[in-house]
């Protein structure tokens, strides 16, 4: 099988001029020719040698940071701008989704911008007639068909430029972060919609910060960096080489050591079930906490706290263990793994709170909001509602019980 | 419906024009069009009637200070129809120029975000003009039907004639503009500038004949807008022009097509990233 999109070597240089404003004056053109020292021009390479190629029916994942050349890429692939070299073949009639709604006009209703913007996305005057009332129906908007669009709120306008997007059938989609948009119910709507084009053999190419709607819709990805792939394959693996990749050190080390208390904390960090020090996780990932300590006095009635802050700093639970029973060196550090299974936390970023402590009564060493974790979905039940819907810390396992009443009458 | 594509995209290779490609994304030009002419008489009361309104005000304007002020001949035809017959054609040229001008910067926000041959833009924005030329006209032929002019039938000839001339010539050198605009907005402010000193030195409120010296004929000529308006007046005025003005004109106005069009295909690839 030939793959449909074949990219070989591309680069993109972009010509940065300091100093100046936005575009070109012919005042700056002529005062620069005047000027015998060099143009204050720098190259940029947002596309250094990128080749991979994408089979028929495949879903890529383009991940990376701002700035890595994602959306460089999905403009030389829909050929709105030119590679500076490099060839890309493509054997598929493509559509890029870069933007939703463009060449949508305030003054125009409802029903012409349907036909301007279909028509702008490649659709012709026939497909758009055929698909008119599904696409009216998609975006709930029929009442105000033949209003100006002006009079639209915002979120109707969102919902219009989705429909007649969704109704697109190219070979090839190029969808550049627009579903980061939209109320969650209609975003919804919106990948099952994407899911059926890519179930029905279509190839999409998708550019999304929200790892979890990439982890959902794509089979593959690759990850971006400077211009550069970084790597690519399995979806999952990439996520995680990505979140990895930024993962800052959290460690936590106690500054000035208080030789003074009786116990003292003297280090605490995250791991992976690898034993890696990360402060990244999926949320379906193991959480290992590590804390060093060292008491200098062995106390009665002494526990150890581990609590979980949420991003406003509220505790989200506790795990509590009293030490009197686990054998303790004096003036030796002790090193204490605690696992928070998988599946607890939910997306966001959390802090902990580790306190050695006696039970209402006095606090030996305490710190709190230290190691800053974030966890991050890779494709949960809640993944439609990622950014947009504050479902919750913790996932719970419910049991879900249904009756049908019937009426025995 | 799903033939298959297959395309190759390479750096730099400026062919020329894709008609194929052209011709694939036809609708776009209509589509274009429509919606310009569409917001152009959104929420105004009068609507379409600005089209013929503009230029009767114009003539009207005209005819009290140069017809009857000033006394400017105009070659044996009533003033108001020798002004409103250059003014018809001229407006067409100067809203067709100035539309196109603008159109790569005013459609910039879809330039940089979806693909399609540039040139649909220009064009659209031309055939906008068209459009108001066409509701301008039916008050022509109501002003000739007025006077009672005599009309010689190679209007059916020359009327379509000049109109081709003035589409070649706002192209030509508003696909140029435009091209240039996207780079350096100052021809933002060249153009009307522009577009000033063009009417003066077209015969659209005088004839050239007035001019005394004939070597500033030659050079009038050079305005490829002279050729459209001396043949449109033709079958009322019945007088034939100069054939080496007439020349010089018509050659002026295909050097600037393709100039214009060579430009704008070789910057056409960068229009995004300057935009």
């Amino acid at each position: 099988m030939k793959p449909i999109l074949e990219v070989q070597n591309i680069s993109k240089k972009y010509r940065i001029q300091h100093l100046s404003g936005g575009y070109l004056s012919l005042r700056e053109r002529m005062v620069n020719a005047l000027k015998f020292e060099k143009n204050n021009v720098e190259d940029f390479w947002a596309l250094n040698d990128v080749s991979f190629s994408v089979n028929p029916g495949e879903s890529v994942g383009i991940i990376g940071r701002n700035g890595a050349g994602k959306s460089t890429l999905l403009k030389v692939l829909s050929k709105i701008t030119p590679p500076t070299s490099g060839s890309i073949v493509s054997r598929g009639r493509v559509a890029s989704l870069l933007e939703v709604g463009t060449g949508f006009h305030p003054e125009l209703t409802g029903r012409e911008n349907i036909y301007f913007n279909g028509s702008l996305l490649g659709m012709k005057r026939f497909e758009i007639d055929s698909k008119f009332d599904e696409i009216v129906d998609f975006s709930g908007v029929e009442k105000f068909l033949d209003t100006p669009l002006k009079h639209f709120s915002s979120g109707m306008q969102l919902r219009l430029a989705f429909a007649v997007a969704a109704f697109l059938e190219p070979e090839i989609l190029i969808i550049d972060e627009v579903l980061a948009v939209g109320d969650a119910e209609f975003q919804k709507k919106c990948l099952g919609k994407m899911e059926d084009v890519s179930k029905s053999g279509r190839t999409i190419l998708f550019v999304s910060h929200q790892l979890g709607m990439v982890g959902q819709l794509c089979k593959n990805a690759l990850l971006l960096d400077r211009g550069k792939i970084v790597c690519q394959g399995e979806v999952n693996e990439i996520i995680n080489v990505y979140t990895n990749s930024y993962a800052t050190s959290n460690t936590f080390v106690s500054k000035a050591i208080d030789m003074g208390k009786s116990y003292i904390i003297q280090q605490v960090q995250s791991l992976n079930n690898f034993s890696q020090v990360t402060s990244n996780f999926a949320h379906n990932e193991e959480i290992v906490l590590e804390i060093v300590f060292l008491a200098t006095q062995l106390l009665r009635n002494t526990h150890l706290m581990v609590s979980v802050n949420n991003r406003n700093g509220q505790r989200v639970f506790s795990s509590d263990k009293a030490l009197d029973h686990v054998k303790l060196e004096m003036n030796l550090p002790t090193t204490v793994r605690i696992t928070i299974p998988k599946t607890t936390l939910t997306p966001g970023n959390y802090t902990f709170f580790v306190a050695l402590h006696c039970p209402n009564t006095m606090g030996y060493d305490v710190a709190d909001n230290i190691c800053p974790i974030s966890i991050y979905d890779n494709g949960s039940e809640f993944v439609q509602y990622e950014n947009k819907w504050f479902y919750g810390d913790v996932y719970v396992s419910c049991k879900w019980e249904f009756k049908s009443e019937i009426n025995a009458s | 419906m799903a033939e298959p594509v297959e395309y190759v995209i390479e750096s730099g290779g400026h062919k020329l024009f894709q008609w194929k490609e052209l011709w694939r994304y036809r609708e776009l030009f209509y589509f274009f069009t429509w919606r310009d002419v569409k917001i152009k008489y959104k929420q105004t009361a009068l609507g379409f009637l600005w089209a013929v309104l503009q230029p009767l005000f114009m003539m009207l304007i005209f005819t009290f200070f140069f017809g009857k002020a000033l006394n400017i001949p105009s070659q044996n035809l009533p003033y108001p129809v020798y002004v409103f017959s250059g003014l018809l054609v001229w407006n067409m040229f100067s809203t067709g120029l100035t539309n196109a001008s603008n159109s790569m910067v005013n459609n910039a926000s879809i330039i940089k975000k979806i693909y399609f041959p540039r040139l649909i833009i220009p064009v659209s924005s031309i055939l906008v003009a068209l459009f108001d030329f066409l509701m301008a006209f039916v008050l022509f032929v109501m002003l000739l039907l007025y006077y009672q002019q005599p009309l010689s039938w190679m209007a059916i000839i020359l009327w379509p004639a000049g109109l081709i001339i003035t589409v070649i010539a706002a192209l030509g050198m508003g696909s140029w503009l435009a091209a240039l605009n996207v780079k350096y907005r100052d021809f933002r402010y060249v153009i009307p500038f522009l577009v000033q000193v063009l009417f003066f030195l077209t015969p659209v409120i005088y004839p050239v004949s007035m001019l005394k010296y004939p070597l500033l004929q030659y050079v009038l000529a050079c305005s490829p807008m002279y050729a459209a308006i001396e043949l449109f007046r033709m079958p009322l005025t019945g007088l034939y022009p100069d054939t080496t003005l007439l020349t010089i004109s018509l050659a002026s106005g295909l050097i600037l097509l393709v100039i214009g069009l060579v430009y704008f295909k070789r910057t056409e690839d960068f229009f995004a990233d300057f935009a």
